[in-house]
């Protein structure tokens, strides 16, 4: 069953730790309840996105530095 | 002779409100480029135009020098103002204002690229007869280079990467065998972390406080308007400021100033800037340390204690007028305590939150000031810094100044977002703070005991 991973908060997503760094997370890799698979920045400070569950990303659904809304789904897990 | 035609503020905020009110009154048309997600900001509403210079993120907006210099090509502004942070102290920014045929509000790209580089500002501040915290005057790469350093400046010390910054690859080190064992080690790491092993050593002053001088200049003379105490400080950002330090004594601060005042007059500096210094009260000694070459936040208690209005001063001498005032001008009068009203929640590690403003109750009376971009019904965006306004408040002496900051917090109500508020009533009732007696690290250790206790009302956040 599909689930999605939602954005704690607003603010801007990114894909990677740095810039010029491998991203956190691609499409098709497998994730672990807790694994890190971004960053949101709200006013200037950094928040990790983890995973809510096990399972493997079948999508993202916000691009690297969108801005997202709380509660907004950024990747789908299958 | 009054300035006359249009100023472009680059910036957003509270400091982009402060600098169209300058403006203003300078009889200055105001144009206000601001990114698409502040287009609905009091500094939009205030100023005369406005121009959309690209997306929220400030690297596509704020940061972004080709669109600022388009707008101000478009609007037909003749100057840029940068305000604070952002492209305030970028010295290619100043150049291609002024290769534009602009006047840019800041000192020349020159001494923005001067004061910029921490070696060259320790030499012109030595250069100057300013003391500078002990320590090495270049980079140091090996043992034999740094034990003559040490032999002069005593332990405890701070090994800094030379290519570091913002606090990476600094050790302290408290005695000879600890600093023989990790000199090295420093020196193979920032060698392995930023392709360069030099190291800087410098004097570790413990329990110092932050005092700093704010100076003036026309490109020919300077003057100083005294100086501020910021040891109110937690991860390095300063929470709470005031005018004039609690902790100075009259020979000292005599001595302090006229430091300031040297080594910005040996750079001919242009507009409002500030002078960052340690002070260790123990031993009365103060240490240059930085120079901030733009107007700074905490400017308004400078403001409340002399009775002068810092950025229209700022503006009018860097389009070219000269200094109206002369040093024996500018008096000291009574103490001015500024707070940092940030959308933070204090008692959850002061997670930082954005929303929409749904009730703002604003505080007045005698000695009060509230500088802020917000109104009831703003939503504040989640892509810049934290801070929502700066309370100000004057009193005849630093005791009644305290009481009044308690008055006026209590009448300040913002509702929508957690704020620091209570963080600030705690501390206008702590009788440390009563007493003057702190350092800057006393904050961070306060809030360990205290940061519980500073809970918001939860009914209040959206």
């Amino acid at each position: 069953m599909a689930t999605e991973i939602v954005s704690p908060l607003p603010g801007t997503f990114y894909r990677r730790s740095a810039p010029g760094e491998p991203a956190y997370k691609n499409e098709g890799d497998a994730v672990a309840e807790g694994d890190v698979i971004g960053l949101i920045e709200v006013m200037k400070s950094f928040h990790e996105v983890k995973a809510t569950a096990s399972g493997t990303i079948k999508a993202f659904l916000v691009d690297n530095e969108d801005a997202v809304m709380a509660g907004q789904p950024i990747a789908e897990l299958d | 002779m009054a300035p006359t035609g249009k100023l472009l503020i680059a910036n957003r905020g509270e400091i982009a409100v402060r600098i169209i009110r300058a403006a203003q009154e300078l009889g200055l048309g105001t144009v206000q480029a601001h990114s698409k997600a502040d287009a609905d900001s009091l500094a939009v509403r205030l100023a005369d135009e406005a121009v959309d210079i690209g997306p929220p993120m400030a690297a596509k907006s704020y940061l972004k020098i080709e669109a600022i210099l388009e707008a101000a090509r478009a609007t037909g502004a003749s100057a840029v103002h940068p305000g604070y942070g952002f492209l305030a102290e970028n010295a290619g920014f100043a150049d291609a204002v002024e290769a534009a045929g602009l006047a840019w509000i800041g000192p020349s790209g020159a001494a923005i690229r001067l004061m910029g580089d921490k070696v060259a500002a320790r030499g012109a501040a030595q250069a100057a007869g300013v003391p500078v915290v002990p320590g090495s005057d270049g980079h140091v790469a090996s043992l034999d280079a740094a034990r003559p350093v040490v032999a002069r400046t005593g332990f405890p010390v701070m090994i800094k990467a030379a290519a570091g910054g913002g606090g990476r690859g600094i050790r302290i080190v408290r005695d000879e065998a600890e600093f023989e064992r990790l000199l090295p080690q420093a020196s193979a790491e920032a060698l392995a972390a930023f392709g360069d092993g030099g190291l800087y050593i410098e004097k570790l002053v413990e329990r110092a406080r932050h005092v700093e001088v704010q100076i003036l200049g026309d490109g020919d003379r300077v003057v100083h308007l005294y100086e501020r105490e910021c040891s109110l400080q937690r991860r390095r950002q300063k929470v709470w400021e005031e005018a004039p330090s609690p902790a100075l004594p009259p020979d000292v601060r005599a001595a302090l100033c006229a430091s300031a005042v040297a080594l910005a007059a040996a750079v001919n500096y242009r507009g409002a800037g500030t002078l960052e210094y340690l002070y260790d009260d123990t031993s009365r000694a103060f240490y240059f340390i930085e120079m901030n070459t733009r107007i700074q936040v905490e400017h308004p208690v400078t403001e409340m204690v002399t009775g002068l209005d810092l950025v229209r001063e700022q503006i009018r001498v860097c389009l070219g007028a000269k200094l109206r005032w002369r040093q024996e001008d500018i008096a000291l009068r009574g103490h001015a305590i500024e707070v940092r009203l940030n959308a933070e929640d204090p008692a959850a590690d002061f997670r930082p939150h954005p929303g929409t403003i749904t009730g703002l109750r604003t505080p007045g009376g005698p000695g009060v000031r509230f500088d802020t971009m917000l109104y009831a019904g703003y939503t504040v965006p989640p892509f810049y810094d934290s801070l929502l306004g700066k309370l100000i408040v004057w009193d005849e002496d630093r005791t009644t100044a305290i009481a009044r900051l308690r008055r006026a917090l209590g009448e300040l109500e913002i509702e929508g977002v957690p704020t620091t508020k209570a963080l600030h009533l705690a501390l206008a009732a702590d009788p440390e703070v009563a007493a003057g007696r702190f350092d800057t690290t006393w904050l961070e250790r306060w809030l360990e005991t205290n940061a519980a206790r500073l809970g918001v009302v939860k009914e209040a956040v959206g």
